[in-house]
């Protein structure tokens, strides 16, 4: 943020928020590389440092919330057991379905509350950084999850067998059908890694640049603008607080989602039926 | 400070792509997720299953002792009920065998004092006729000797020899009976 505000001050005037307030530059010497024709930081920068805090937090949490195994839980054995119910039930059993689901659950258990309290972190004060801003670190588990569904899928039906189930519509014949198995191949196979990517990528990045839009805009008013806009600062700064709960629902969401359509692609890939 | 605003005024002029992922950050994605599912894989989901399984299976055991207690008990009474229709049908019984029994003593009773009671009588007939017989048997002799006696002394003429005595005792005595059938009809009994 003190890198907007330099570059704010030293084009004398305002400057909207942009992608580039997301490429945080390393702790310690700033060395780059060039990747895809960009110059990158090389060395640890805060999301990286925030990923791992993500790791340790969620696996700290729930380790010594399971480890108890107490009959009549403690309080904080039953928060655990109940965000662990959450994901288990309304997400692994529910829509996988109650046959094979439970291999299943560690990986979307541990998925959701990662990418969940990374999320959190966009709000939470002294990070206050989203670390699925991060395009890079998105993408890995996007890829992940369209390996996993695809193994299961082909491990499940054969490679050819995959491939039709997942192509090929049931009841539909003749020229709709040619048409539809393009279609179908394109949005089970191809798309759905990138759709997944994108929407808490770019959900993650929208809604931090929009509470950095709301601060800083609210800031230049106050500082620099007529008094008689001055006010208009205030009730930017108010819009930002709204906008930071609006946030908060968004940041839940999107890791529910996320982790609802990995339910979702696993149980249509290991499904006998279409 | 200096660095920073270079490198903002160079990340402007690059117009920086925000999809473009850094390398390093995807590996260290796939790294980070990878040990953090291992680790819940191994330690947190077996946890919190055993713990779900241990508490399913100690309420399903908790229902089902408290199923076979009760029946244990519904058993328990039915087999008390039974003990006792059995003791009450025990109890009539032996109330309808006394009674049988009684009646039973009862009438025996009166047939031994029956019998009894005609055994005394026919003892006592028995008795009766043989004195009566004896009276008679005596009677006759002496009837028969003081007969004699008399007419021996009225006639004169002795009558001590045996055989005429008795001749003459039982002509008489027929005699007698004779007319004492003849008046009386009934004759000697």
């Amino acid at each position: 943020m003190s890198l907007i505000a330099m570059s704010a001050v030293r084009a004398e005037g305002f400057v909207p928020p942009g992608p580039g307030d997301f490429n945080l530059p390393p702790l310690g010497p700033d060395k780059t590389f060039e990747f895809m024709g960009q110059t990158m930081y090389l060395g640890v920068t805060k999301p990286m440092l925030q990923l791992v805090l993500a790791a340790v937090l969620v696996f700290g949490f729930f380790y010594v919330a399971a480890r108890r195994q107490a009959m009549v839980p403690g309080k904080l054995q039953y928060v655990g057991e109940q965000a662990y119910g959450f994901v288990r039930n309304s997400m692994g059993r529910d829509i996988i379905g109650s046959h094979d689901f439970m291999r299943f659950v560690p990986y979307l258990f541990a998925l959701f509350f990662f990418i969940l309290v990374n999320n959190v972190f966009a709000t939470l004060p002294f990070i206050q950084f989203p670390t699925f801003s991060r395009a890079g670190m998105v993408y890995a588990l996007a890829l992940l999850s369209w390996l996993i569904y695809n193994y299961v899928g082909i491990k499940q039906h054969g490679f050819v067998g995959y491939f039709k189930h997942q192509s090929v519509p049931a009841g539909v014949t003749g020229p709709i059908l040619a048409l539809l198995v393009p279609l179908e191949f394109i949005s089970n196979i191809v798309v759905r890694p990138v759709t997944l990517a994108l929407r808490l990528f770019a959900n993650m990045l929208a809604g931090h640049l929009l509470l950095i839009l709301f601060a800083l805009g609210g800031e230049y008013l106050l500082l620099h603008a007529d008094a008689v806009i001055k006010p208009v600062g205030i009730l930017a700064w108010v819009l930002f607080l709204a906008i930071s709960f609006l946030e908060l629902l968004v940041q839940f969401l999107q890791a529910y989602v996320f982790v609802l359509l990995n339910a979702m692609y696993i149980s249509g890939a290991v499904s006998e039926e279409h | 400070m200096q660095n920073l605003i270079i490198l903002a005024a160079e990340a402007e002029e690059h117009e920086l792509n925000p999809l473009v992922p850094h390398p390093v950050e995807i590996v260290l994605s796939l790294v980070v997720f990878g040990i953090l599912f291992f680790l819940v894989k191994k330690f947190v989901v077996p946890s919190f299953e055993k713990t779900f399984a241990e508490r399913t299976s100690a309420i399903e055991g908790g229902l089902a002792a408290a199923e076979s207690k009760q029946a244990e008990a519904d058993a328990r009474l039915a087999e008390l009920e039974k003990q006792l229709a059995d003791a009450r049908h025990e109890a009539a019984r032996i109330r309808e065998e006394a009674r049988e029994q009684g009646a039973q003593i009862v009438a025996e009773m009166r047939e031994q004092a029956q019998a009894e009671s005609t055994r005394i009588v026919e003892h006592g007939k028995a008795q009766i006729e043989a004195e009566r017989q004896q009276a008679v048997t005596s009677l006759r002799t002496e009837v028969g000797s003081l007969a004699t006696g008399l007419a021996g002394r009225i006639v004169g003429e002795s009558l001590d020899d045996e055989a005429r005595q008795s001749r003459v005792v039982d002509r008489f005595l027929a005699e007698l009976e004779a007319s004492a059938q003849s008046t009386n009809g009934s004759g000697v009994h």
